[in-house]
């Protein structure tokens, strides 16, 4: 039985490619044979980003492992070549021509830092390539070459604060970030949503200070004293990286906790709370779109899978997730083009959609090429994992360059 | 300042004014180790931080092992966690220094290169046997909350545990080197090699020796600093600049001068932190240090070290 299940498998697979002759499905000279795509991964290894990358690392293996047992893409199965960036922007750069000029890749999935996605996106849009990019960032960018599968940053922020407002009661705020852009853009944007929309609401609404620290810095000991001071209603915190774990161990030891104070993120995920210690952060609040407690089937499974091929130990975090669904854009695009070429799937990405997604359905949008997806408010439990305590009722557009935020 | 009220402007100040002395006790444990090396050897250790990071990962680990096996340890493993980490840093410090550092004391550039090799090595060693994502000690409930001296005001516990590890590590290091046996052949060895090595001390050994205390010390350090930090590979490189800047500014090779410099710049730190933002602060902060350098070139105390 078995046997002749493999075979049914096989030849219905080896009939899908028949029906997509290579000449027809790679007009442009990718790495497509008869049997096989080749596709790149490109993210840090080694290097201080190793830490956050390698969750996406792991997404992206999977999701490629179950669509090759699913019988791959166009009937073809699905190879990797992977290269390190090594946290190092030039050394994406340099990898990400070796993979699109010399390995020829259908497609890249890889690059988690803003940095380093800029770093790689010359390439991309000279060589006319396409980038599955993973990571929540600040916006103010839709290259036609990059498919953006985690959030812009309206899309975490505004809703978040909305959420604080009317349950928490956050009238004032105190915005705290690492010093780059994303926490900068970040908090531009709260703070214009706090100051601008707020306000009309009830105009109590303000913000009480705004401040940043350089990446791995791990002393918040006066900045605490300072947000005892002032005593916000919402502790708005954009930190991240080795910072976090100083950051959330110092407030508590400050005397700080969810007891005495709200404090709401957008740059701690399950992935953060290992180094943390769930213990240090418990009853603090999250805005992501995706936590691995979330609890449908669809993320049942994934979380299982995950687990299975990674250990029992892994976290699964927003990015990771994110990254999990690159594979599955990039095959829907494939399959909805009949082609690999890059031009054809870029025309095919509008209002793809993906009603199995872990973090629930998500569509691309029809013009920017970023994700509609619902945000969501965890909070933090002991064990480092979140407790989904909601979730926003439609799809948040994404809106990668807001008008009046600026 | 008009919108607080006298108690709360008060209270304020005792928790910054103890948040600065949590500051001094963290760079006198990360100069400690530095300030052994080089007044003792001549050798500018650029590996430190990563033993600062192999304590912290000892503790980790340790921690992790206990909450499986020993659970009833839980609350006091912490007590065991620092002897263990200055064992494993002191071992590791030793050998490194019998297999590489001294092959090459007679040429200081070269060991600067080398010791700087070994950090990126060591941090490669954390990443592929330990593993790339950041980890973190189980700490017991006791040591992570504050203690409420009022009501406005919260003390952190394990500021204070730093307090006395720092006061405990410091006095057992001075009367080390003033009252034993080793401790006299460090401070002969230090101020004539040669000389100490006619009447019969094992210079070599005292070195080696020396060295491997170095290491111990920031293993110590780095455990402790897992109650406030993180511990993943590159950790090391939050402490390196830190650990240099209050070395430098205290003078190379005084043990009073470090103090004094941690003090000086937890002061400034602690002030220009308050009253500007954080990234402005430490801007600041290296103006600071860059007049004092300028006006004192050899550092605020500056103790005669072997050339």
């Amino acid at each position: 039985m078995y046997a002749l299940g493999l075979l049914s498998f096989a030849a219905v697979q080896s009939a899908s490619a028949m029906e997509y002759p290579t000449s027809e499905v790679n007009t442009t000279g990718l790495a497509v044979t008869d049997t096989t795509v080749t596709v790149g991964q490109l993210h840090s290894i080694t290097g201080t980003m190793a830490i956050s990358e390698t969750g996406s690392v792991e997404a992206e293996r999977l999701a490629i492992e179950q669509i090759n047992a699913m019988g791959g893409v166009l009937g073809r199965q699905i190879e990797i070549i992977q290269e390190d960036g090594a946290s190092d922007w030039p050394t994406f750069a340099e990898k990400s021509k070796k993979l699109i000029i010399q390995d020829n890749v259908a497609c890249v999935f890889g690059c988690w830092t803003s940095a380093s996605r800029k770093a790689v996106l010359p390439i991309f849009e000279k060589e006319n390539n396409m980038l599955y990019y993973p990571t929540f960032y600040e916006g103010l960018e839709a290259s036609k070459n990059v498919v953006y599968t985690g959030q812009e940053a309206t899309q975490q922020i505004i809703w978040g604060l909305d959420w604080a407002y009317e349950n928490l009661g956050a009238r004032t705020f105190y915005l705290i970030g690492s010093d780059y852009i994303w926490p900068r853009t970040s908090n531009k944007i709260a703070r214009n949503h706090i100051e601008r929309y707020l306000k009309q609401k009830d105009p109590k609404c303000k913000v009480v200070g705004e401040e940043y620290y350089p990446l791995g810095h791990t002393n918040f000991r006066s900045l605490i004293n300072k947000v005892k001071l002032k005593k916000p209603d919402l502790i708005y915190s954009v930190v991240v990286g080795g910072s976090n774990v100083a950051w959330y161990k110092q407030l508590k030891a400050a005397g700080i906790t969810s007891k005495k104070y709200n404090l709401l993120t957008i740059s701690t995920t399950e992935d953060e709370l290992l180094g943390i210690g769930g213990e240090n952060a418990e009853g603090f609040y999250a805005c992501m779109k995706y936590f691995q407690s979330q609890d449908n089937e669809n993320n049942k499974a994934f979380v299982e899978a995950f687990k299975a091929k990674w250990g029992a130990d892994s976290v699964i975090g927003d990015v990771t997730q994110a990254a999990y669904l690159g594979p599955w854009i990039w095959k829907a695009a494939v399959e909805k083009a009949g082609s690999f070429d890059i031009d054809k799937i870029h025309a095919a990405h509008p209002g793809i959609e993906l009603p199995q997604a872990p973090e629930g359905y998500v569509r691309v949008h029809d013009s920017n090429q970023h994700l509609w997806s619902r945000a969501k408010v965890g909070k933090i439990l002991k064990d480092g994992q979140f407790e989904v305590i909601a979730i926003s009722d439609d799809l948040i557009e994404p809106d990668p360059f807001p008008k009046g935020y600026q | 300042m008009g919108d607080y009220t006298a108690q709360e402007i008060y209270s304020i100040v005792v928790m910054q004014s103890f948040s600065g002395v949590s500051l001094l006790c963290i760079y006198v444990l990360m100069g400690l180790g530095l300030y052994i090396i080089f007044g003792q050897m001549g050798v500018i250790n650029m590996a430190h931080a990563e033993f600062l990071v192999l304590g912290s990962y000892t503790m980790c680990l340790f921690s992790k092992f206990v909450t499986e096996n020993l659970p009833a340890l839980t609350n006091y493993y912490v007590f065991l966690a620092i002897p263990l980490s200055f064992g494993i840093a002191f071992g590791v410090g030793y050998l490194v220094e019998w297999l590489l550092i001294s092959r090459l004391y007679k040429r200081p550039l070269d060991t600067l290169l080398a010791t700087w090799g070994l950090s990126l090595v060591m941090q490669q060693c954390f990443r592929t046997f330990i593993g790339a994502r950041e980890m973190s000690a189980d700490l017991p409930e006791w040591l992570l909350g504050s203690w409420s001296a009022s009501d406005t005001i919260d003390i952190p516990i394990s500021g204070l545990v730093l307090l006395v590890l720092t006061i405990g590590l410091t006095g057992g290091l001075v009367l080390y080197i003033r009252k034993t046996r080793t401790g006299l052949s460090m401070r002969a060895t230090t101020q004539n090699r040669e000389m100490t090595g006619a009447l019969g001390i094992n210079t070599k050994m005292t070195d080696r020796l020396s060295f491997g205390i170095a290491c111990g010390i920031s293993g110590i350090a780095g455990a402790f600093f897992t109650t406030m930090a993180s511990t993943s590979p590159s950790a090391g490189t939050n402490y390196i600049v830190d650990s240099f800047l209050v070395l430098v500014v205290g003078g190379l090779g005084s043990l009073f001068g470090l103090f004094i410099s941690g003090a000086f710049l937890a002061l400034i730190s602690s002030i220009l932190e308050f009253f500007m933002t954080g990234s402005i602060a430490k801007v600041w902060l290296y103006l600071v240090i860059f007049v004092v350098l300028m006006k004192f070139t050899r550092g605020l105390f500056s103790e005669r070290v072997r050339s």
